[in-house]
């Protein structure tokens, strides 16, 4: 029977509430953590999220009735207490397929994350996790190349790969910054990167930069029969500029550039991807603003779901922190957003934080990349947590070296190298990390330099954001 | 700056210079290490693969097989004999040691184990 008008305000658990509800594999689930004002339902505010990051408006109106909004609302199906902390607590919510434009990471966040997140029911709102259905993520694009092509374009197999962010970060003439480039790569890296912040400042143009950073990268091919790589950084003030900056690129013959997804942008960043997967080339994203995303534990949106839209959107390195280092990061927690990136399909798993399966379909995977406060003594942990498909980047690692940047660079391929045989033989990197490194620096004196350089350093802060795990 | 080492490296001194695949920056492998790395290939189901080449071709990608890749195979002595049978018909070669992943369509190593004269 057709329904009525009857204006008005109505509580949102009416229509937005179905704890009967069965998602369908079609559905994109959510899984948010609500912290609501004193004294409304939880039922209430979990179906107020389900309304306003779906259909709802405050309000009934007239032309509610000329659709079918039971078929297109989202809904909120499940509640459940949040280990430890009485002040908020998940609800899951199921949205219809049709909610979202096809290949649209753009699309599914501005529903979910946009309006509903200054709704005043509530004190605090936080995106843990979303489900993408498998028949939504194949309509994305996802990486440009993926892990195994990557492996093949550039020759790297069986162990991590080596990065260095060139530094100082702003300031350094292309020259020499194309200096700083070479003398790691004939050292033993296979990468190094721009810092996120270079740009194209008035001091060096992004254009120079380029072309010293590609003779860095033919002279050390030359040198070390190996192959290079520098993520150029393409990002810009538009999309025209930061296409014109990946077109130079690829004309130079550089086989990898680099992006900042967040501040960037997602509509960028997607166009980016595309384009890097027609064109042949390797893409790097940074993801400079996360933090202001993803640390407060109640507010905001969890890196895992950062991740899942990268993957979505297109990249072939992401940076996911690197648990023993200078940032933040949670050691469980870590490995289940790695997982995200690199695997075809994930588990639920909440002791690492992953609340929902994850089928990628055929989507290639993304290579994280773990960089900030790293050095030779962290490479065991670093092998044994990340393990072969990964970019373990010393930045201060490589260029703080006593002797330069080629001995800082080889005293790291050493160690990764020495780590990798040890684990081969079954050795165990964390219990046995020190003597293996000792062992290897007797036949490279650049390893036992940087050994006793940082042998003293260690960061042991806290985390602010942990799991939700330490039950009541 | 008295006890600062120079990094010895350059185009023209290729056999200090010249680096080919994964244990490259390490002493060639010990006879029990080589072992151990081709038991690892084994124990993670992948298909070991034997080829070489002239020093001067090994930026190819592909360099010549040494027969086919030896599927299925898993007892480390016939994959040792067969590495020495590939050097011993090609002295001055590099010949490397692969592990071919199937599911994942790509190595999942590569190491060297002789290295010829580089150039």
């Amino acid at each position: 029977m057709a329904k009525t008008y009857d204006a008005g305000v109505k509580e949102y658990r009416e229509t937005y509430w179905m704890p009967e509800y069965t998602p369908k594999d079609t559905d994109l689930l959510a899984c948010f953590k609500i912290t609501p004002q004193d004294g409304v339902p939880r039922e209430e505010v979990a179906a107020a999220v389900a309304a306003e990051s779906s259909t709802g408006t405050w309000t009934t109106v007239w032309t509610d009735l000329l659709t079918d909004l039971d078929y297109y609302k989202g809904r909120a199906y499940a509640i459940e207490d949040v280990p430890g902390d009485d002040t908020c607590f998940y609800a899951f919510v199921a949205y219809p397929i049709d909610l979202f434009e096809e290949g649209s990471v753009v699309n599914v966040l501005t529903s979910l994350v946009g309006n509903v997140f200054g709704f005043k029911a509530l004190r605090a709102l936080r995106l843990e996790d979303i489900r993408f259905p498998v028949a939504y993520v194949m309509t994305c694009n996802g990486p440009p190349q993926g892990i195994q092509v990557e492996r093949d374009l550039l020759n790297k197999y069986g162990r991590p790969m080596l990065g260095c962010t060139i530094k100082p970060k702003l300031g350094l003439s292309a020259k020499n910054y194309g200096r700083a480039c070479y003398e790691g790569l004939r050292g033993g890296l296979d990468f190094t990167k721009d810092d996120e912040n270079v740009n194209s400042q008035p001091f060096m143009r992004w254009r120079h930069r380029f072309d010293f950073v590609m003779e860095a990268i033919h002279k050390a091919e030359a040198e070390t029969g190996e192959r290079k790589g520098h993520y150029l950084n393409v990002t810009a003030p538009t999309s025209d500029e930061m296409m014109k900056r990946a077109e130079y690129a690829k004309e130079i013959g550089a086989p990898i550039i680099m992006h900042d997804y967040l501040t960037g942008g997602l509509s960028a960043n997607t166009q980016l991807a595309q384009w890097c997967q027609d064109n042949g080339m390797l893409l790097h994203i940074h993801r400079a603003m996360h933090a202001v995303l993803d640390r407060n534990p109640h507010h905001g949106i969890h890196f895992r779901v950062l991740t899942k839209v990268l993957r979505l959107s297109g990249g072939d390195h992401l940076h996911s922190g690197t648990v023993v280092g200078k940032l933040e990061g949670d050691r469980d927690a870590t490995l289940g957003w790695i997982d995200i990136m690199r695997d075809s399909y994930i588990k639920e798993d909440r002791s690492r934080g992953i609340f929902f399966d994850q089928d990628w379909g055929s989507m290639p995977g993304v290579i994280p990349v773990a960089s900030g406060g790293i050095h030779v003594w962290h490479m065991p942990a670093l092998v044994s947590i990340f393990g072969d498909d990964s970019v373990l980047q010393f930045g201060g690692g490589t260029l703080g070296h006593p002797w330069g940047n080629a001995a800082g660079a080889a005293a790291n391929r050493v160690a990764v190298e020495a780590c990798v045989e040890a684990r081969n033989r079954g050795v165990e990197l964390e219990k046995e990390g020190k003597d293996i490194l000792t062992n290897a620096a007797k036949s490279s004196p650049e390893l036992k330099a940087a050994m006793e350089t940082w042998k003293e350093i260690k960061f042991e802060f806290d985390t602010v954001d942990k799991l939700d795990v330490s039950h009541k | 700056m008295s006890d600062m080492q120079d990094y010895n490296s350059s185009l023209s001194d290729a056999a200090q210079s010249r680096k080919y695949e994964t244990f490259s920056y390490l002493p060639p492998l010990s006879k029990e290490s080589t072992r151990a790395q081709i038991q690892y290939i084994v124990d993670k189901g992948w298909n070991p693969g034997i080829e070489h080449t002239e020093p001067e071709n090994a930026i190819s990608n592909y360099w010549y097989m040494w027969k086919l890749p030896m599927f299925g195979e898993t007892d480390v002595d016939v994959i040792l004999a067969e590495i020495e049978n590939c050097h011993k018909a090609h002295p001055k070669n590099h010949v490397r040691l692969m592990g071919f992943d199937n599911f994942k369509q790509s190595a999942g190593t590569a190491m060297v184990i002789y290295r010829g004269i580089s150039v």
